[in-house]
Parts: structure tokens; C-alpha cells; sequence
């Protein structure tokens, strides 16, 4: 399982990377390597639209494979300034490289200090240690 | 060879069709319609004779599983057998070829036929009133639900919520949607029933109604439905009874008595009307009498004198059934004319070939034989729900999935031996769900057969999952690429749509 | 009358192999109260009792087999080929499921597929999918779409002209959303482009308008789609399949969605249902559109193959958030359509369409010689159904026609109570030059001896 340390992770399984200098307010957002493998192949995207404002947690994005449907969740507040429509053209490459050409959007962020509720890699590493519990728990019954 | 496409077959001149000469007063086509309405270029249909389209078809047809050819025990969908008297009554010409706005007077028989099936199924489920407009069985939640509605705004709030078990059909959640209600799913407890407590903490007076497929799609009878017919009336909640699993009480216990107020049925599961690839159904809601008010129009009437014995006869014009329009607290309509008369008809003759005492048999037959695969099978697959089931079984491939081949594989594997799989993957509660509904119409030694090659396939696993991971093999195809069919969207021929 | 295999003995053995007592075992979760209750149905019927039964209930019914009727509105007296008959009462297409199992399953997905594309050859649209109950839920289920796809935008404007009975389904359905209606009016039995032009805005999430509409008065679509497009609502086209071979498709005037009742494609009168209704769109819209869609894909040996696709639009994926809850559809009678369409195929479809348009033409000209008749409407084209004006109120008309065997038409005060003296009259290609003189000849008999009003003389 591939967890970059350079990012900031929700819940929900999407990632943020921050900008760097000028772009220090911009977010890129993806799903983690863990997201697009529990989702198998992915078959259609529908992005925000550019502009869009959204709050931190609310669905923006869906992804979709053959046998199940996800929303995908804005990790921070902002406006939306950029797509991939690449990934709209090619739903693979989400799966192939869901760090790096399979990202989604890059939102502007209204209040940065939204990403400090976002978890590290090995807090996420964590959290998806205890999903797998708990999933085992459902197993049980 | 592959199968041809229609389109393929065709060849330009080619026809399979001979229409009347027309041999009125000549008419060029511009002097009734304007050129700027006409089309330019015909639509690009197939060009065929009457011999290709036959053998077309014909070659299509084998290609499909069915029931008239296969043992198909797809859980949730009562494949039961589609006995043929039914067709050929709905086919008469006095049915098949009625005009809905005939007038009353021409059609008595056929609102003679429906009003009796009205109380043929007011007798079944212990309701007050039914309506047969529905065309399917998710088209009849979203009527009950817009009667819910109706029935609360009349009594000055409409609520916001429906009550959803998370074992419930996709339909249920996506009706209440569409009804305007926030859908709150509550989950189900270790057993299968739904978590009372959670049932209880989701239960405010702000819930319009609660949906219950009862037993549920677990196949399991909720022992506390009166508990919780109970506590949903004392919130003011209605209770939606989701009909797809009636084929299990017919003649054991009523909807109506278990304190439901709104059902809707599927004739097409229950009543053995044949699902056709997927359709036509009908989808009959049927309420207490609170909410009868509330039925979509038009609703069928009998005029009060017609069968009383001294009544004076009514005049030749003056039918005895009659449609009635003014319906003033009606929610209005939800399908053309009167709904999927066609089904209703052999729904209608269903029931009147069982009577009540065959629809008892009917229901135990289903219940026995669904315990019977479960006993035989609960030693090689997982039996998540321990107690006996009703008229289908869920067990769990999640040891085989373990071992390299899941649900999917095994419902494949089954096709190889001329079985049509359970439904897989539904409900989502259980993972590597196999949901099998033997239905009554099955003889022993079918099951017989059919749990022999389930246990032959789990043996398979054990030995060499990853065969199973590529069967079938001897199907017209093998196994098809979904992730492409979606990917490179091609559903129109000659044009791509990703 | 059962169709139970098993015999008692049988089920007593099975009893004994799942180690239960007796069937009660097996039930005693019901709780006992609940199986107490009674109730009564007529007795059971062996198949002979049953067949006279139903053919005494159908033999209570005059079918059209013994009438001559010219009633339309909606619901339509076509030619149907005798081998759908033949082909749809196939057990493998009739008593099978829903295409789950794509391998089990190629000849139902090859027919939907083929059906989709004769579909969207008809109607000029780009995708259409795999059928929907009837002609007005397609109409319900077009405004869902619409507004789901574009929660901003909360109105609808829908012609008058709309058949009534979809317009009401419109209003009955989207009784939970909250949504503005706003009804069009009508001029010449068109809708009205100004007051069109006037309401549409950029809230308004579609337009739907019907052609030919319940008149059957063919509508300016070009027109009225030049003036919805700068709004961005959606142009939603509900049309009659049969006169598409004739008519311009709604995929050459800008439509968004075009849809209708399939029920002329073959399908039995059946006293209006079961139908089919269909539902394409342009390709800007593939992942809107609900219902079943089958796509082409290949197998695992890479030879053609098909299966359902698009799946995670659908309710049993994604649950309150799909795009509709249609499951169960109408395969069996797109099948119907399929091959109906196959029979008269590309040069059919054409005569078939001239045919209705020749014929109704026939019989409108053939009405209005008569005294006191006129064409409500006679500069506004119609296509296979029209709208007179008689001398007398049209409910007198039909039931004095009944009498000699004869169905005229709707009168049209069924549905609006001020067109008292307005008939619907359709006439199909099944209708002869002889069925034609006899309603001319009854309807000049049935209102001869009429005093006519002076707005008439």
C-alpha cells in the first residue's frame, strides 16, 4: 500500500497536497492508493465544475467502477481552480497513478487551517488499520 | 460464425412487410405537412425479410437462460414457473384488444376482472383498498410513498424522513428520494432483523413512514414487526410493507394484520406473471382505509344497485363497473390509463386457479424447499442467519472468497451446469452474498442436482480456485468485459458514446 | 389448480432432511397472533373451470375486433405483425430476468441493444436506453432528471398541449420536490412560442412539449428549441415513433431528451398496458439518463459480447442517490418494439408514416364535407389524429355512433369541460377507404335531423 509522506489524508480516503511558494494556498486533491484499490476499476468521473465553491466534507466529485458508486470529499474549503480532464477521458489512470496523473482537482483554500484536521500518512496508515478491523468484526457475525 | 446484428443481416430492398395500398384521393406528402417539418434521410433501419427476423430472433432466444429452460433461483425475484393459461387468457381478443377509452359499457368484463382482483388482493394482504395503476414494483413505492405524503400533509405536515433497513432493495431509499424524504438507513442487528434499538433511536415525529421488507430480504421474518408497528403508529409514522418477498406468507400471515398501512406488491414475483428479460411487471399499492382517499385516479366503482336482487336492473346504457374520476384528496395519476392490465390479468387468473388454500401451499412449498438447499448446504458454505429462513436462503462464499473465488465465480461456475446463479452481492449486509430463492415450483430432485454441483463447485475451489476465476466455458460467451462495456461506452451501434 | 411438483410425501422427507418437526417448525418465528386471521377468495378453478371463467369475463367485452373505432389519444390501433406474436412468446425471451448474468443472458442484451440503436436511428438521438413503463412516466421520469441534474434550476414549463393525462403524472410525481409547474398555453393547437419564449429562463430546468401533441397537431420543434437553447434548460421531446418515419427527429431540432409512448410499435391495445416507454438523449447527457442500458464490450476470448452497463447510475448501486428507482422495466415489450421495427425497417417506416398521414387526411376531409363538421384547427398540420368540431356535443355524437358499432373518436370535453362540440379523431393505416365512408356516413346520419347553430348555417 502506498502512503506518500508529503501529503495530508481525510477520513474518507482523498489526499491534499499543498503548494509550494506562490502556490501555497492551493490544494491538489486525489484518492488515496488504498481509495482506487477498494474501488477497482474505475469507469467514469464527474469533477466539480471550475469556480465552484465548496465547503470542507461536502461531496464535489464522483467516482464510479462497474460495481459501486463513491462521492468524492472536498478535504478543505475553497474554490475550485483547476481540473484534470484527463482523468475524465481516462478513468484508468486513477488507478494507475492515483498520486500523480490520476489527480482530480486543486481547490484554493479560504481557511488553511482546515488542513490541520487532516491526518498524516502514518495517522491515515493507522486509520486504515483500524478499518480493516472493523471490517473483520462485520465478518464475524 | 458470431451472431449476427440486425444490422448486419441487412440487405438494401429487402422487406418483411406488406402494407394496405393506399387508394384515396392522391395527396402529395408537402400539401399535409410543410417540407421544414419532414425528414430529410429515413431513419437507417434494418432491411429484412420475414424469414431473417424469425431466425433472428429465434437464435437470440437460445441464447438466453430462462425458466421455461433453466432452474433459476435468483433470490429477491421469485423465478418461479409462468404457467402458460395465464398467457393465453391475458391474449384473448376480448382483453389484448381493448381500447383504454372504449367506452364503460364495452368493457364491463374487463372492470369486472380488475375490481375482483382488487379484492382478491384486499383479502391477501389484510388491506382496505387497492390501487392497479402502479407499473412495477419500485413505481408502486413511490405511489405509497406520495400517498404517505398526501395522508400527512392532510394532517398539516408532510414529515421529512423515511425509515430504511440497510438489508432493504436500492428502490426503497431511492423512492423516498424521489418523494422528497431524507432517507435515514438503520442497521440490522447480529440475527438479521433490524437493530431494534437503532429502529427506536431513529424514531421521531418527523418520520413519514417506515419501509420494511418483511421477511426481509435477509429471508428472515422480523419477529418484532408488531413491536414496531407499534411504536411507529405512537409517533404518528406509517409503516410501508415492500412486497417483493410476499411469495413466503401468502395464506400465513397478512401485511394488513401485521399492522402495515400502505403495500405494494409485484405481481410478476408473487403472482408468477413471466418477467419478459426484465419486464413488464406491476406494481398494485394497496392502504388501510385511511389512506384510500388518497388512491390515484380513476378508481374502479360499482354502482350501488346493480347486484342487489330487488334493485331495479340498471338500463341498458348504465354500466354496472364504471370509472370513477372525482377524486378530490387523490394524488392524482402515475401511469397512463389504468396500469399493466395485460400482468393484472394473469395475476387475476393466478389466484383464481390456487384459491386461498393453494396460495397456503404455495408458501409452504417455498419455504421448505428454501430450507432444504439451506440444510444442505450449511455445512460447505457459511449460514449467517441460523435460524430457519422463509422462502430463500443467503449464505456467504466469504470461506471460498478466502480460498481465491468468490460469489461472482460460483454464480458463473453454475451457468457450466445449466443453472442460472442466485442473485450475488445483494444484500449488501453480507459479504460474498448468494441469495437463493428456490421458489415452490421446483420438484426435490431439481434441488437435488442443484445442491450437488454447489458442493462439487465448492470442492472445486478448494482444489483449483483460479479455474473457477475464468468460468464460465461453455456458455455462448465467455466471461464479459464489464470494465471495457463502460470505459468505451458503445450502447448504439455504429457511433461511439465514451 | 397448483403448479407444486413436490408431493406431500415428498415435502414430509424434506422435512425430516432439514430436521424439522413439521412445517410449523419452520414458521414458528410468525408470531402467533398473526396466523390466526381468515380469509376467503373464490374457490380454487382446475384449467378448464379457469378458461371458461376468463372467456366469459372476455366475452363480457366488445373488442375492437368488433368495433370500428377511430379513438387515439395516446394509445394506438396499429398494424402488429404476426411474427411478434411468434417471436415474443418465446420462453427464453418471456420467462427470463433482468440481464444479471451477461453470459446466460446475450439474446435478451443483444435484443435491448439492437432496440437501443434502432431507438436512437429513429429518433437522430445518440443513446437511449433499455425502455421505461410508458409514453407519460417517461414524462415523470424526464422532469426527475432534469431537476436532478440541475438543483439550481426548480421549474418546469410543460405545453398544454401535452397529452393530459402526462401532464397530471408530471404534477402527481413531483408532488415531493417542491418544484414550480407552469403550463403553456396553446394557439391554432400549437403551443404558444411568445408566451415560450416569455417564461423560459435560466431557472427553468426543462421545457417539455409533445409532437404531435394530444391534438395531434404536429408543434414548431425547431422553433421552440432555438428559443429554449440560450436559457440552458433542457429541451425535452416527447414524440409519436410511428410518425418519425415521416416527421423530423427530434435529434435534428436540438433536443436534449426525447422520449415517448413505444406502444405503436406493436404492442397489443391491451386496455393500456402493458406499454413501453423510451428514453434517449443526446450525448452530452449518457450519464444522466436512467433505466437499464446495454453496452457492446467483448468476453474473455475478445469476441463480442454484451452486458449492462453504466450500472452505478442505478438505485440497487447507488440507493437515495440515484438517478431514478426504475427497476423492473419493459424488456418484453421493447422486444416487440425491436422487431416491429426490424419487420418494416428503413423503407417501412417511411410508407407506414405516409400511410397515417394519407389516411387521416382521408377521413378529415371526408368529416368536414359533411354539414355542421369542421377541422377545429385547419391551417395547423396534423399527422394521424385531428381535432373536429361538430354540429352536436361530441359525447352525443359517439354514444349515437356506439349503437351502430362505431367508436368516433374521444370528445374532448373528457379532459378540457369547455370543448363541448370538439371530437379527437384518429385514423390509422389499419383503416380502409370503406371504414372511412361508414364513419362519414354515420356521422352525417347521426346529426342530420340537428338544428345547426347559426354559427354553422
Amino acid at each position: 500500500m502506498n502512503i506518500p509522506t508529503d501529503l495530508k489524508y481525510a477520513e474518507t480516503h482523498e489526499w491534499a497536497r499543498v503548494g509550494k511558494a506562490k502556490d501555497k494556498d492551493i490544494v491538489t486533491v486525489g484518492v488515496s492508493d488504498y481509495a482506487q484499490e477498494e474501488l477497482t476499476d474505475i469507469v467514469y468521473v464527474d469533477l466539480p465544475k471550475l469556480g465552484d465553491t465548496v465547503e470542507v466534507g461536502a461531496d464535489c466529485a464522483v467516482v464510479e467502477s462497474v460495481k459501486a458508486a463513491s462521492d468524492i470529499y472536498a478535504p478543505v474549503s475553497g474554490k475550485v481552480v483547476e481540473i484534470n480532464a484527463a482523468i475524465v477521458d481516462n478513468p484508468a489512470l486513477v488507478n494507475e497513478d492515483p498520486y500523480g496523473k490520476g489527480w482530480f482537482f486543486k481547490i484554493k483554500m479560504s481557511d488553511p487551517a482546515e488542513l490541520d484536521d487532516l491526518m498524516s500518512d502514518s495517522d491515515y496508515e493507522e486509520h486504515l488499520a483500524e478499518a480493516e478491523g472493523e471490517d473483520e468484526d462485520e465478518d464475524e457475525k | 460464425m458470431k451472431d449476427l446484428l440486425i444490422f448486419e443481416r441487412s440487405v438494401p430492398g429487402h422487406r418483411g412487410y406488406a402494407l394496405p395500398v393506399y387508394d384515396g384521393p392522391k395527396k402529395k406528402l408537402v400539401e399535409m405537412v410543410p417540407q421544414e417539418l419532414l425528414r430529410e434521410r429515413g431513419a437507417d433501419l434494418p432491411e429484412v425479410s420475414e424469414v431473417d427476423v424469425v431466425r433472428h430472433y429465434t437464435r437470440l432466444s437460445q441464447l438466453n437462460f430462462s425458466v421455461d429452460t433453466h432452474f433459476y433461483p435468483l433470490g429477491s425475484c421469485t423465478m418461479k414457473y409462468n404457467p402458460k393459461v395465464n398467457d393465453q387468457m391475458a391474449s384473448l381478443a376480448g382483453f389484448a384488444n381493448l381500447h383504454p377509452y372504449q367506452p364503460a359499457s364495452t368493457t364491463q368484463g374487463m372492470l369486472q376482472l380488475l375490481a375482483e382482483l382488487e379484492q382478491m388482493l384486499c383479502a391477501i394482504t389484510g388491506m382496505d383498498a387497492f390501487t392497479l395503476q402502479p407499473a412495477a414494483g419500485a413505481h408502486g413505492e413511490l405511489t405509497g410513498l406520495l400517498l404517505v405524503r398526501a395522508y400527512h400533509t392532510q394532517r398539516g405536515n408532510p414529515r421529512k424522513k423515511v425509515i430504511v433497513p440497510d438489508s432493504a432493495h436500492g428502490t426503497n431509499p431511492s423512492s423516498a428520494r424521489m418523494a422528497g424524504y431524507e432517507v435515514v438507513t438503520i442497521p440490522s442487528a447480529a440475527n438479521g432483523e433490524v437493530d431494534f434499538e437503532a429502529f427506536r433511536a431513529a424514531l421521531d415525529d418527523q418520520v413519514a413512514a417506515v419501509m420494511l421488507t418483511n421477511p426481509s430480504t435477509h429471508g428472515i421474518f422480523e419477529t418484532r414487526i408488531l413491536d414496531i408497528a407499534r411504536l411507529a403508529h405512537e409517533k404518528g409514522a406509517l409503516l410501508y410493507y415492500d412486497g417483493a418477498n410476499l411469495n413466503a406468507l401468502l395464506g400465513l400471515a397478512r401485511p394488513g394484520d401485521m399492522g402495515f398501512d400502505v403495500v405494494h406488491l409485484n405481481p410478476h414475483k408473487t403472482f408468477s406473471t413471466p418477467h419478459g428479460g426484465g419486464g413488464p411487471g406491476a406494481g398494485p399499492v394497496g392502504v388501510k382505509g385511511a389512506l384510500a382517499p388518497y388512491l390515484p385516479a380513476p378508481r374502479i366503482v360499482k354502482h350501488v344497485n346493480a347486484g342487489a336482487a330487488n334493485a331495479p336492473r340498471p338500463a341498458h346504457h348504465e354500466p354496472a363497473f364504471a370509472l370513477d374520476y372525482d377524486r378530490p384528496l387523490s394524488i392524482g395519476r402515475m401511469r397512463t390509463f389504468y396500469g399493466n392490465v395485460g400482468i393484472l390479468v394473469r395475476a387475476h387468473t393466478y389466484i383464481r386457479a390456487h384459491g386461498a388454500e393453494g396460495l397456503r401451499r404455495v408458501s409452504r412449498g417455498a419455504i421448505i424447499n428454501a430450507n432444504y438447499v439451506k440444510a444442505k448446504l450449511r455445512d460447505l458454505y457459511d449460514d449467517p442467519f441460523p435460524q430457519p429462513c422463509m422462502h430463500e436462503v443467503v449464505l456467504s462464499a466469504r470461506r471460498q472468497k478466502k480460498q481465491g473465488a468468490g460469489a461472482r465465480d460460483i454464480a458463473k461456475r453454475l451457468l457450466d451446469f445449466g443453472f442460472h446463479a442466485p442473485t450475488v452481492y445483494f444484500p449488501l449486509t453480507v459479504p460474498e452474498a448468494l441469495m437463493i430463492e428456490p421458489t415452490e415450483t421446483e420438484s426435490q430432485r431439481t434441488l437435488d442436482r442443484f445442491i450437488a454441483v454447489m458442493r462439487q463447485i465448492a470442492e472445486e475451489i478448494e482444489r483449483d480456485a483460479a479455474m473457477l476465476r475464468r468460468a464460465p466455458f461453455t456458455m455462448p460467451v465467455k466471461r464479459v468485459d464489464e470494465v471495457k462495456a463502460a470505459r468505451d461506452l458503445d450502447v448504439n451501434y455504429g457511433k461511439r458514446n465514451a | 389448480m397448483d403448479y407444486i411438483p413436490n408431493t406431500d410425501a415428498d415435502f414430509d422427507a424434506m422435512l425430516r432432511e432439514i430436521g424439522a418437526r413439521d412445517f410449523d417448525a419452520l414458521i414458528a418465528e410468525i408470531p402467533p397472533a398473526l396466523r390466526q386471521s381468515q380469509f376467503e377468495l373464490p374457490p380454487a378453478l382446475s384449467e378448464p373451470e379457469l378458461q371458461r371463467e376468463l372467456k366469459s369475463l372476455a366475452a363480457r367485452n366488445r373488442s375492437l375486433d368488433q368495433l370500428l373505432s377511430f379513438i387515439g389519444a395516446g394509445a394506438y390501433e396499429h398494424f402488429v405483425p404476426s411474427v411478434i406474436d411468434h417471436l415474443a412468446s418465446r420462453g427464453e425471451f418471456y420467462t427470463a430476468y433482468t440481464p444479471y448474468q451477461a453470459e446466460a443472458s446475450q439474446g435478451t442484451l443483444q435484443v435491448l441493444y439492437e432496440y437501443q440503436t434502432m431507438i436512437c436511428r429513429l429518433t437522430g438521438m445518440d443513446v437511449s436506453n433499455a425502455s421505461l413503463y410508458d409514453g407519460g412516466s417517461a414524462v415523470g421520469e424526464s422532469a426527475f432528471l432534469a431537476l436532478g441534474a440541475q438543483p439550481r434550476r426548480r421549474k418546469l414549463l410543460v405545453s398544454s398541449a401535452v397529452h393530459p393525462e402526462y401532464r397530471q403524472i408530471l404534477r402527481t410525481c413531483l408532488a415531493g420536490l417542491g418544484v414550480q409547474i407552469v403550463e403553456l398555453p396553446t394557439v391554432d393547437g400549437v403551443t404558444d412560442l411568445d408566451a415560450l419564449a416569455a417564461k423560459v429562463d435560466d431557472v427553468t430546468a426543462a421545457v417539455i412539449l409533445q409532437s404531435p401533441n394530444f391534438f395531434g397537431c404536429i408543434e414548431p420543434m425547431q422553433r421552440a428549441g432555438e428559443l429554449i437553447e440560450p436559457s440552458g434548460a433542457w429541451f425535452v421531446a416527447c414524440v409519436n415513433p410511428i410518425s418519425l418515419g415521416a416527421l423530423k427527429p427530434p435529434g435534428e431540432y436540438g433536443a436534449d431528451l426525447a422520449l415517448g409512448e413505444g406502444q405503436p410499435l406493436g404492442i397489443p391495445l391491451s386496455f393500456g398496458g402493458p406499454y413501453v416507454g423510451f428514453l434517449t438523449s443526446s450525448q452530452r447527457l449518457v450519464h444522466k439518463i436512467s433505466g437499464r442500458i446495454v453496452g457492446r464490450s467483448v468476453d474473455a476470448d475478445g469476441g463480442r459480447a454484451f452486458c449492462l452497463t453504466l450500472q452505478a447510475r442505478e438505485q440497487h448501486i447507488r440507493r437515495e442517490k440515484a438517478t431514478s428507482n426504475i427497476c423492473t422495466n419493459q424488456s418484453l415489450m421493447a422486444l416487440r418494439a425491436s422487431i416491429f421495427m426490424a419487420v418494416l425497417g428503413k423503407a417501412g417506416m417511411r410508407e407506414l408514416a405516409e400511410l397515417n398521414l394519407l389516411r387521416s387526411h382521408q377521413a378529415a376531409d371526408a368529416i368536414t364535407a359533411l354539414p355542421g363538421f369542421a377541422l377545429k384547427w385547419p391551417r395547423t398540420p396534423f399527422f394521424n389524429e385531428f381535432v373536429v368540431t361538430c354540429p352536436v356535443p361530441a359525447r352525443t355524437v359517439c354514444s349515437r355512433l356506439e349503437r351502430e358499432g362505431i367508436l368516433a373518436g374521444v370528445p374532448l370535453s373528457r379532459f378540457f369541460p369547455q370543448m363541448e362540440r370538439e371530437l379527437l379523431v384518429c385514423v390509422t393505416e389499419v383503416k380502409l377507404s370503406s371504414d372511412i365512408e361508414r364513419l362519414a356516413d354515420a356521422l352525417r346520419r347521426a346529426t342530420e335531423h340537428h338544428e345547426l347553430p347559426i354559427s354553422h348555417r
